[in-house]
């Protein structure tokens, strides 16, 4: 069938306002020739140097294939050969977004295998830490999504609060990104005076900003027309490839493991798990902005429970983990995050095994983009949450 | 370039003509690992060195002035990277923002990360720190102005890139790292 007789098919609207009767051509009418596209590894939908290649019909995907490996740099292999204090600089950084989250974990860990008593102090600001820097995660997400799909604005919002608590952190812990604030034991030093006030402070801040978010972005008719029913996620496919965090509780499943299993203190305070319906694109931005709003539930908690006393443990000069091996999961910001931490009694872990939440979200690609249109490839792309260096390590 | 790079301009007509360029740099960024949010962070309102003339749409390598590789760099990468700066007119500037990209920074025993964009694309100004502040992007950026008001076309482009700004090399204290 030549071009002519498919467009002599699509009848012209007869007045402006009435709908045009557009008949659709099925593949057997409208010749279609399959295309090979790469997204990235430079491409600013894939904020970083994430690569998929979409095999396409037309403008419809064929089939995704996500190249992973451009922001490899080893870090399982280099964890072997940094003591147990040194690690925590290199671990908070595969998460660069998260980087009080991993090196939590590692705390943990370490800890777990030396059989250590953590003063009550120190886990409770360990909580705190970790809960803004959920916040600090997620507002960057809320920013970057909605610059993908095309509206500046929240980025700039987004990075009005995330300065604010880059300071607030900045105060404590002397780092806007990398923190290395832990330490086995304990915290590095306690927090300055007047850090709690301020706290308070930047967190009524962001609680009264909140809702700029929920109309600016969440309320758009343009953005909820490019994600609603987008990409929907059954809850059985997001469990089988390992998906958590988001973009499992967009599916309906209310997994996180400081509801169900909880580590430092979170089993003494009320932890609300905001959870989706649909596994679309909205659902799972829907989970994101209102995991911000619970973990500043948490951070009010905390605020009436901090306790006074010791942040760390003495420690011995040269930390060593007697021979064995653990295994530690906390809720990272995007998922849960997992350290296989194995020592052979030595200064330095005999392997450090990272179980990443971005590189099990990212499984879900695939079958998410098949059947999509290209333009909501992008909307897809955005919505599973990941930070590159989450999945390469 | 055509003629810019083959004759010396007349005093008054360099200095407006690179008093043009200096505000007027349309940066790609290559944003590759954690400094990029550092990059992002300095060009919104808080620091927002879109005020410096330094405007960060640039809609691809082939509109840009300015490359700012944030990040570490792997070996996997670096042929993107070489890439995109060739297709980058002339002149082009590069700053390398952070340690990852001047050094190779954590990963310096790493056997998969490139120890420095400086092997594969020459450097014009080094930002040093893991992340640097955005304070310390602003810095290099005022850096690197300073050197575009001053220099000649022709000179440059006879004599590339032969000896790069390193921030804080003459007071090693002034400029810390962020964390």
């Amino acid at each position: 069938m030549s071009d002519l007789d498919t467009k002599e098919r699509i009848q012209p609207a007869t007045a402006p306002g009435e709908g045009i009767a557009v008949q659709f051509v099925g593949d057997a009418d409208f010749p279609t020739q399959d295309m090979s596209v790469s997204i990235g590894p430079a491409h600013p939908a894939t904020h970083g140097v994430f690569r998929i290649v979409l095999e396409l019909d037309g403008e419809r995907v064929k089939q995704a294939t996500p190249v992973v490996g451009y922001m490899h740099r080893g870090f399982e292999k280099l964890a072997e050969h940094r003591d147990f204090r040194q690690i925590m600089a290199l671990v908070n950084r595969h998460d660069w977004l998260s980087g009080f989250s991993n090196e939590l974990g590692v705390a943990l860990a370490v800890e777990q295998m030396m059989e250590m008593e953590v003063p009550d102090r120190a886990q409770w600001i360990r909580m705190l830490m970790a809960e803004w820097n959920r916040i600090l995660n997620h507002l960057m997400f809320v920013g970057s999504y909605a610059l993908e799909l095309g509206a500046i604005t929240p980025m700039f919002y987004a990075f009005r609060e995330r300065d604010d608590i880059q300071h607030l952190l900045e105060s404590a812990t002397g780092g806007r990104l990398h923190f290395t604030y832990n330490q086995p034991g304990g915290l590095k030093i306690d927090l300055p005076k007047g850090f709690l006030k301020e706290s308070v402070q930047v967190s009524q801040t962001v609680r009264t900003r909140l809702p700029d978010y929920f109309d600016l972005v969440l309320g758009n008719e343009i953005f909820q027309g490019r994600t609603k029913g987008v990409g929907p996620l059954p809850p059985d496919v997001a469990l089988s490839v390992g998906a958590t965090g988001p973009t499992l509780q967009a599916t309906g499943v209310a997994e996180d493991s400081r509801v169900t299993e909880p580590y430092l203190k979170y089993g003494e305070i009320d932890v609300e798990v905001p959870v989706g319906e649909n596994g679309d694109s909205f659902d799972r931005f829907y989970c994101l902005l209102h995991r911000i709003r619970t973990s500043l539930d948490i951070i009010d908690q905390i605020h009436d429970h901090m306790p006074a006393g010791p942040v760390n443990t003495k420690l011995p000069k040269m930390v060593k983990a007697p021979e064995g091996a653990t295994y530690v999961r906390t809720e990272n910001p995007l998922g849960q995050l997992g350290y296989w931490l194995e020592s052979d009694g030595g200064r330095t872990p005999w392997r450090l095994k990272m179980r990443t939440p971005s590189f099990s979200n990212v499984q879900t690609m695939p079958y998410l983009m098949e059947g999509a249109l290209l333009p909501d490839a992008i909307s897809i792309l955005g919505s599973v949450f990941f930070v590159v260096g989450d999945i390469d390590r | 370039m055509g003629l810019m790079d083959q004759v010396e301009l007349p005093q008054p007509v360099k200095y407006v003509f690179n008093w043009g360029r200096k505000y007027s740099l349309w940066c790609f960024n290559f944003g590759l690992a954690c400094c990029a949010i550092e990059f992002i962070a300095a060009s919104t309102s808080r620091h927002d060195f879109i005020r410096h003339g330094v405007i960060p749409f640039a809609h691809g390598p082939r509109q840009a002035d300015l490359l700012v590789v944030s990040g570490t760099l792997t070996d996997k990468m670096a042929p993107a990277v070489k890439r995109l700066y060739e297709e980058m007119p002339e002149p082009k500037y590069v700053i390398s923002f952070g340690s990852c990209s001047n050094c190779g920074g954590p990963y310096w025993d790493s056997y998969s990360v490139t120890k420095g964009v400086d092997q594969i694309i020459p450097v014009d100004v080094y930002v040093p720190g893991c992340p640097p502040r955005p304070e310390a992007l602003l810095d290099g950026i005022i850096a690197l102005q300073d050197r575009i008001q001053n220099e000649s076309l022709k000179d440059r482009m006879a004599d590339r890139r032969k000896d790069p700004i390193t921030l804080g090399a003459d007071a090693p204290l002034a400029l810390g790292s962020s964390s």
